[in-house]
């Protein structure tokens, strides 16, 4: 028997207005990847997440996690929304932030308690914040901010992890420990879908690839997709970018099958 | 006599402080939430409501200015108001603001064209409903306090009982959202709870400025924290001061306006606070920008002495008052500065860098100089674009930084323009003292 996949796309639509940002979107990704949404500005990336999370209007089809709709699921899954979607001025520690991802594990007339708190610490430890968990999250760099939403999602204990550009503007430090994390999660059975812009790293960082134009491109292992063609079609003219992405791809291959060796 | 003055004038002050401290809790959320012009719109959409209930009441036979009776009428209408925001920029492609616009107008104008109506036909004295265009504290009658107790503990209450959910709702509501809260009750929950803040203050700060007493000692409470709770606290604490000081100025003549004092009141804490408030206080952030010149000043005077000393290899020979200035035209009261640091000695026409004078221009120029080398090294940036880049930095770069682009660059002997990077004084050209 097939294992059911963590995120599946049905036939789904998705309009703003009467813009219609998705078409016809048939995809599954199997459970335990680290999976990239990859396509040009305006593919319609963040979108197909939204829609995953009830968040955006679907005008036809449905979507399943693990083989449920979304809402009976939603303990299972962990959003990290885009930095920028945040007013980050706003009055609060990096705690109280972390915190809130504890909000939902119990009623919500309870508030957090002392033990949601260890585990606030315990995931900004993984981030390497813990010594940030008091700071006003005004006084963070763009890094710290995209740490401290990633232990907020750590904190909701999830099996489906969906980021919106989770290494957008962060120091390389920082690209590498939310990496190593993600990995992490990947390795003990957990499933990330990242919107990701930065094609030279997507064959080195990923297992699994969406390519993704407004329809769907392409999907699956690196591998199988992830080549010349597919991104050609999913970019049409961005010729320069592709070729750039292809020699590392090559060089990552070579890399590799060293490593191999 | 005396006692019963005193009772009415506690009771004012009882009832306006109590008001400020509702709209200020309130006023937290709505000012995160970017909501500060919600509540003026509501404010006015309130007034054709407290006429309407006012004539509801003469048409009933029952007294009119009962409070429960106006309050009702001014949350029905505030509600309409809402209700057609929310309609406007749904359904039309007006924005926000715009929509926030209309409901102000329209909904103030049909109230004024009734208050005018019930002048006119009941008369200014009896109907007393002007005193909600600005407020009349001095009106309040015990059972208005209560009210305002009443209610306003109602809703610091709920405000209390959902706190963190209010904070997320604000603070991220697509993750709130993830997270299985009915993110759109809690706005409307949170509206309302605005709507009543308001309509509870109407009487006593009047329609047109209430929105003030939301936004203001919220304002002036976001200098002071970086804490939700302690912002939402602070900020009811500094309403209430501000109520309970306007009213109590208001009495003072008995023709004063109430509201306006009030806010008044409340736009003095708020000046303070953006002032005088330890992190983000612009006035102690003006007096920080004044000590950094006065530093880059004294430093630049420095560098001066410095260079004035390569010349001839007698860094700390005396020169000539008059030679140093011809530099850069620098202040005399840098070197004031200076001397009372004791970085230079000065005697008469004559100043001269002290010992410590000396390692403070040698660290600059040396920081001044390795930028400049580091700049044309890594960034391939043209001779001529250097200097104005390193004048700014040289200033600015510790010796960590320093020290670590020296280590870079391999501890260079000369800059871009061939002068030598000073690393420490030069033994032999302490010179006797002025």
């Amino acid at each position: 028997m097939k294992k059911t996949p963590a995120l599946e796309f049905h036939d789904l639509t998705v309009a703003y207005d009467i813009k219609p940002v998705l078409w016809d979107v048939d995809l599954s990704i199997p459970e335990g990847q680290l999976v990239a949404i990859v396509g040009p500005n305006g593919a319609g990336k963040s979108t197909l997440l939204k829609a995953a999370l009830n968040l955006a209007p679907l005008s036809s089809g449905f979507v399943r996690v693990y083989g449920a709709p979304y809402p009976e699921m939603r303990k299972r899954v962990a959003y990290v929304p885009q930095r920028e979607s945040v007013d980050w001025d706003f009055p609060a520690s990096v705690l109280d932030v972390v915190l809130m991802g504890r909000y939902g594990k119990r009623g919500w007339f309870q508030r957090t308690n002392a033990a949601d708190r260890t585990r606030a610490l315990d995931c900004l430890g993984k981030v390497g914040m813990l010594e940030f968990a008091d700071r006003q999250i005004s006084r963070l760099s763009g890094g710290q901010q995209q740490r401290t939403f990633l232990a907020r999602a750590l904190a909701q204990d999830a099996d489906l992890y969906l980021m919106d550009e989770p290494f957008a503007g962060v120091d390389v430090v920082t690209e590498r420990a939310i990496l190593t994390l993600l990995r992490e999660l990947r390795d003990t059975g957990k499933t990330v879908v990242c919107v990701h812009h930065d094609l030279q790293t997507v064959g080195e960082y990923f297992d699994w690839v969406v390519l993704l134009n407004m329809r769907l491109v392409a999907a699956g292992p690196i591998a199988e997709v992830f080549n010349t063609d597919k991104l050609q079609a999913t970019y049409g003219g961005h010729l320069s970018i592709l070729e750039r992405a292809a020699t590392r791809l090559l060089k990552d291959r070579r890399g590799r099958a060293r490593d191999a060796r | 006599m005396v006692a019963a003055m005193d009772f009415t004038l506690f009771n004012v002050v009882l009832g306006s402080a109590l008001l400020g401290l509702v709209a200020g809790a309130l006023g937290s959320f709505a000012f995160l939430n970017r909501q500060s012009l919600l509540g003026d719109a509501l404010a006015h959409a309130a007034l054709p409501g407290v006429c309407l209930a006012f004539l509801l009441g003469i048409a009933l036979d029952i007294p009119p200015k009962q409070p429960l009776l106006l309050l009702g009428g001014a949350l029905l209408t505030a509600w309409i108001g809402t209700l057609a925001i929310l309609a406007i920029t749904r359904t039309t492609r007006l924005k926000q603001d715009a929509a926030l616009g209309i409901v102000l107008s329209v909904f103030f104008g049909a109230g004024i064209v009734l208050l005018t109506a019930i002048q006119h036909n009941v008369g200014a004295q009896q109907s007393g409903l002007d005193s909600f265009l600005f407020g009349q504290a001095a009106s309040l009658l015990p059972s208005d306090v209560w009210v305002i107790g009443i209610l306003g503990g109602i809703v610091l209450t709920v405000l209390g009982y959902f706190f963190q959910t209010f904070r997320i709702v604000v603070f991220d509501p697509a993750c709130a959202a993830t997270l299985g809260l009915p993110v759109r009750r809690y706005e409307i929950l949170l509206t309302t709870l605005i709507v009543v803040a308001v309509v509870v203050g109407l009487q006593t700060v009047g329609v047109v400025l209430m929105a003030a007493m939301l936004v203001t000692p919220a304002a002036a409470a976001r200098q002071w924290t970086d804490r939700l709770g302690h912002m939402v606290m602070l900020a009811g604490a500094l309403g209430a001061v501000a109520g309970a000081t306007g009213a109590w100025a208001s009495s003072l003549e008995a023709r004063l306006p109430t509201g306006p004092l009030i806010v008044l009141a409340a736009t003095a804490l708020m000046l303070f606070s953006l002032l005088m408030s330890p992190r983000r206080g612009l006035f102690w952030a003006a007096m920080r920008r004044a000590a950094n010149r006065r530093r880059i000043a004294v430093e630049n005077l420095l560098k001066d002495l410095w260079r004035l000393g390569e010349r001839d290899g007698r860094f700390a020979s005396p020169r000539a008052v008059s030679d140093v200035m011809a530099v850069r035209a620098a202040s005399m009261s840098a070197l004031g500065q200076a001397q009372s640091s004791g970085l230079v000695r000065r005697n008469g026409t004559l100043v001269q860098l002290s010992e410590r004078g000396l390692q403070h221009a040698a660290r600059i120029v040396r920081n001044h100089r390795i930028w400049e080398l580091y700049l044309s090294r890594r960034l391939d940036l043209a001779d001529d674009h250097l200097h104005r880049d390193a004048e700014d930095m040289e200033h600015a770069l510790d010796d960590d930084v320093i020290e670590q682009i020296d280590e870079a660059l391999g501890r260079p002997g000369t800059d871009p323009h061939g002068r030598p990077i000073p690393r420490g004084v030069p033994g032999s050209t302490v010179e006797a003292a002025l």
